[in-house]
C-alpha cells in the first residue's frame, strides 16, 4: 500500500521531472561549461584540453568572459536599460490592468466571461504578426502619426517620429505583456469575499480606504504574480526591440542574440545568458518574499 | 425619546414586498431582538439601519434626525455579520484596530485601546494570529469586539450565532449579555431562533411577511402571543380550531373543536361569533393515570399515542377519545423513572383555565 503509493507518486511525477532536467538543467549546466570556454576562430567553440600536466597552461578554459562582462560598462548600462524597460512596462501594465480587472472580478458572470474572451483573444494571432502591426500603426505615415504631429504643431512643437523608439519598445511590450498582468489580477479579485466590503464600510472606511486597506493588499499576490509573469520575460525579449526599436534600443535580449548568431561568440553569449538567469532568480526571490497578504492596522 | 426610530419603513424589491409598514422605537441601552421565519424581512431592515439599503418609504431616526442619505459609514451604527466578515490579511489586533484606524485616530490611542478591549474578550495571547488561525468561538469574539471597540450607538448583529455549535452558542449567548451590559450599547440582533431569542432580549419583535405581529419582552411574547402566528412561532403549543359563545367580564367560552366547550380568560377585544384557537402550552398541560377515585365526568380522557424522550423532558402525545390530539410535557424529574407514562396507558388530561387562552385568528 505504502509503497505503491509512492510508487504512483513517481510515475506521475517523474516524466515532467524528466523533461525539466533534459531541457532545463542539462542546457543550463552546457551553457555555464560554455561560458568558461573560449571561442573558435571561425565561430562556435576551440577544443578544451583536459590532460594531466597539461591543465595550468592551456586547458582551453577560461574566465575571460565574465572579466571582459564586469570590466565595460556598457553591458551594466544595457542590463540597466533592460531592467527599467522591464520595470516601467510592469508599472504601466499594473495601472492599465487593474481597473479592467476590478471591473470584470465586480460584473455579472455573463459579462465577465465575455471580457475574460476578449483579453486573450490576442493570442489567436501570431506574435510577431501582431508586433509587425504596430509597425504600422506607428509608422510615419499611420493616422496615429499624422493625428499626433498635427496636435504638436499646433502647439509649435517639432513632429516626432513614433517608430524606431524606445517608446515604439514600450508599447510593444505593453501591448503584449498586458493580458499576462489581467489574468491573474483577475483570477485574485474575483475570489475577494464582497461582505468584506460590506463590513469595512460599514466600520467607516470610505471608498479610498475600503480600497486602501481591504482590496489593495488583498491583491497584492495577483499583482506579483502578474508582475513576475510581465517582467521576466519583457527582460529577455529581443524580438519587439528588433522590430519596433531604433539602433540604439537593443536590450539584453537583443545582445545574447547577436553573440550566437551575430558576432558567433558563444563563451560571452553564454555568460550574458547566466547573468541574466541570475538577475532573474533574484527578482523572481524578491517578488515571491513580496507575495506575503500581510497589512498592519498599528 | 427614543434613540433609534424606525416609522412607516417600507422596502420593496420589484413585486415583493420585504418590509411592510414598519414602525419601532427602541430604547438607549436596550437589547432589542427582531425575530422571524427566513424571508420575514428582518436582515433587510437591519441593512436599512445599517445604510446599506434605502427605505422606499418611511424614515429611519436616530435622536430625532433622519438618517435618510447617510452612507453607512458616517452612521454611528457597527455591524456583525453572521459570517463574521474579518479581513483575513489582518492580525486580530489589526481587525479590532480597523474602527478607531478609520475615525482617525492616533496609532498610540488605537494600540491602547486594542489592548484593553482585548484582554476584555480574553484574546490577549491571540492578538498576532490571523483569522483563519482561530476557531469559531475566537473569530466571533474578535468580531464582537471590533464592533464595539469605537463605542457606536447601536450594535447590530445579524445572527451571529448561527454558525455556532450548540453548546458554544450557550456560552456565547451569557457572554454577549455580559458584553452588552457591560458596554452599555444598544443592540438590535436579528435571529429566526426563538430560544436565543427569549434568552438574550429585552425585548422582542416578532416578524412574519414584512410585518410586525407582537413587540414585547420575552416572557409576555411566550405566555400572551397576541395572535396564532406567534404562539405557533414561539415554542411548542397546542393549537385547535375554535370559536367564542359568550363574552362576560373575565371569561370567554368557546366552543374548541374535539374539546366541546372550555372557558378561558379574557384577552384582547374579542365578540362572540369570533372565530380562531384554543391555545395551551404543552408544559400547561397535567396528565395523570386513570383511576376510579377521579370523577370521569366533566374530565377529557385519552391515551398515550407517543412520546419523545429527550433526557430531562419527555414530550407526550395523548390522543383524546375522539382522536384530538393534545401535546403535553413533563419534566423526568422522578428519581428511578426514566419515563412517567408509556404508550397506551389511560390518562386524564386536564389544565388551569388561566394557563389556556383563545387566540383570533
Amino acid at each position: 500500500m505504502q509503497t505503491s503509493s509512492r510508487l504512483v507518486k513517481w510515475l506521475i511525477s517523474a516524466p515532467p521531472l524528466a523533461f525539466l532536467l533534459i531541457f532545463f538543467a542539462a542546457p543550463s549546466l552546457i551553457m555555464i561549461f560554455t561560458s568558461f570556454r573560449l571561442p573558435g576562430e571561425f565561430g562556435g567553440l576551440a577544443p578544451v584540453h583536459i590532460l594531466p600536466g597539461n591543465a595550468s597552461e592551456d586547458s582551453g578554459l577560461t574566465i575571460e568572459t565574465y572579466r571582459f562582462f564586469f570590466s565595460d560598462f556598457i553591458y551594466f548600462e544595457i542590463f540597466l536599460k533592460s531592467f527599467t524597460v522591464a520595470a516601467l512596462t510592469t508599472v504601466i501594465c499594473i495601472a492599465m490592468a487593474y481597473p479592467l480587472a476590478l471591473l470584470i472580478a465586480r460584473s455579472g458572470k455573463k459579462f465577465r466571461n465575455l471580457m475574460i474572451m476578449l483579453v486573450v483573444l490576442p493570442f489567436a494571432s501570431n506574435f510577431l504578426i501582431r508586433i509587425y502591426a504596430w509597425m504600422i500603426i506607428l509608422g510615419p505615415e499611420s493616422a496615429l502619426s499624422h493625428m499626433i504631429n498635427n496636435v504638436l504643431a499646433v502647439f509649435g512643437m517639432a513632429p516626432v517620429t513614433l517608430l524606431f523608439s524606445p517608446f515604439a519598445v514600450l508599447i510593444g511590450m505593453i501591448y503584449v505583456h498586458l493580458p499576462f498582468m489581467i489574468l491573474p489580477l483577475y483570477t485574485n479579485l474575483e475570489k475577494h469575499d464582497p461582505i468584506l466590503l460590506d463590513a469595512a464600510q460599514d466600520l467607516g472606511a470610505n471608498r479610498w480606504q475600503r480600497f486602501r486597506y481591504v482590496t489593495w493588499p488583498q491583491s497584492l499576490p495577483g499583482i506579483f504574480s502578474g508582475s513576475a509573469l510581465v517582467f521576466i520575460p519583457v527582460l529577455g525579449m529581443f524580438a519587439i526591440p528588433d522590430i519596433l526599436g531604433g539602433t540604439g534600443d537593443i536590450m539584453i535580449g537583443n545582445l545574447i542574440k547577436d553573440q550566437f548568431l551575430g558576432t558567433r561568440d558563444w563563451p560571452f553569449g553564454s555568460t550574458l545568458s547566466i547573468m541574466l538567469t541570475l538577475a532573474v532568480l533574484c527578482i523572481a526571490g524578491l517578488f515571491s518574499w513580496l507575495a506575503k497578504p500581510v497589512t498592519r492596522i498599528t | 425619546m427614543a434613540l433609534l426610530e424606525i416609522r412607516n419603513v417600507t422596502k420593496r424589491f420589484g413585486n415583493f414586498t420585504a418590509v411592510d409598514n414598519i414602525s419601532i422605537a427602541i430604547k438607549a441601552g436596550e437589547f432589542f431582538t427582531l425575530l422571524g421565519p427566513s424571508g420575514c424581512g428582518k436582515t433587510t431592515l437591519l441593512r436599512m439601519i445599517a445604510g446599506f439599503d434605502a427605505p422606499d418609504g418611511g424614515q429611519i431616526l436616530l435622536d430625532g434626525k433622519d438618517l435618510a442619505g447617510l452612507p453607512p459609514e458616517q452612521r454611528p451604527f457597527h455591524t456583525v455579520f453572521q459570517s463574521y466578515a474579518l479581513f483575513p490579511h489582518m492580525t486580530v489586533a489589526s481587525n479590532i484596530g480597523f474602527p478607531l484606524k478609520m475615525a482617525g485616530k492616533t496609532p498610540a490611542e488605537i494600540k491602547t485601546r486594542v489592548a484593553e478591549t482585548l484582554a476584555e474578550v480574553e484574546l490577549t495571547p491571540f492578538a498576532d494570529r490571523y483569522p483563519h488561525e482561530l476557531s469559531g468561538g475566537q473569530k466571533q469574539r474578535v468580531a464582537f469586539a471590533r464592533g464595539l471597540i469605537n463605542q457606536p450607538r447601536l450594535l447590530l448583529l445579524d445572527e451571529p450565532l448561527g454558525a455556532l455549535d450548540e453548546k458554544l452558542r450557550e456560552n456565547m449567548q451569557r457572554e454577549l449579555i455580559k458584553l452588552q451590559a457591560e458596554a452599555g450599547v444598544t443592540f438590535i440582533y436579528v435571529t429566526h431562533a426563538q430560544n436565543e431569542a427569549l434568552a438574550l432580549s429585552h425585548r422582542i419583535a416578532v416578524m412574519n411577511q414584512g410585518r410586525i405581529e407582537q413587540i414585547d419582552e420575552p416572557s409576555r411574547i411566550y405566555n400572551f402571543p397576541v395572535n396564532r402566528f406567534v404562539a405557533d412561532f414561539i415554542g411548542k403549543i397546542n393549537l385547535l380550531s375554535a370559536r367564542v359563545l359568550e363574552v362576560s367580564a373575565a371569561h370567554l367560552k368557546l366552543t374548541v373543536t374535539g374539546l366541546g366547550e372550555v372557558t378561558v380568560p379574557v384577552s384582547g377585544h374579542v365578540k362572540a361569533g369570533d372565530e380562531g384557537v384554543f391555545a395551551v402550552r404543552p408544559e400547561q398541560v397535567r396528565i395523570v393515570a386513570q383511576s376510579p377515585e377521579i370523577p370521569i365526568e366533566s374530565q377529557l380522557l385519552g391515551k398515550i399515542k407517543d412520546f419523545l424522550y429527550i433526557g430531562d423532558v419527555t414530550t407526550y402525545i395523548i390522543a383524546l377519545s375522539n382522536n384530538t390530539l393534545i401535546e403535553a410535557l413533563l419534566p423526568n424529574s422522578v428519581p428511578g423513572h426514566a419515563k412517567l407514562f408509556d404508550i397506551g396507558d389511560p390518562v386524564v388530561v386536564s389544565w388551569q383555565e388561566q394557563s389556556a387562552q383563545f387566540l383570533p385568528d
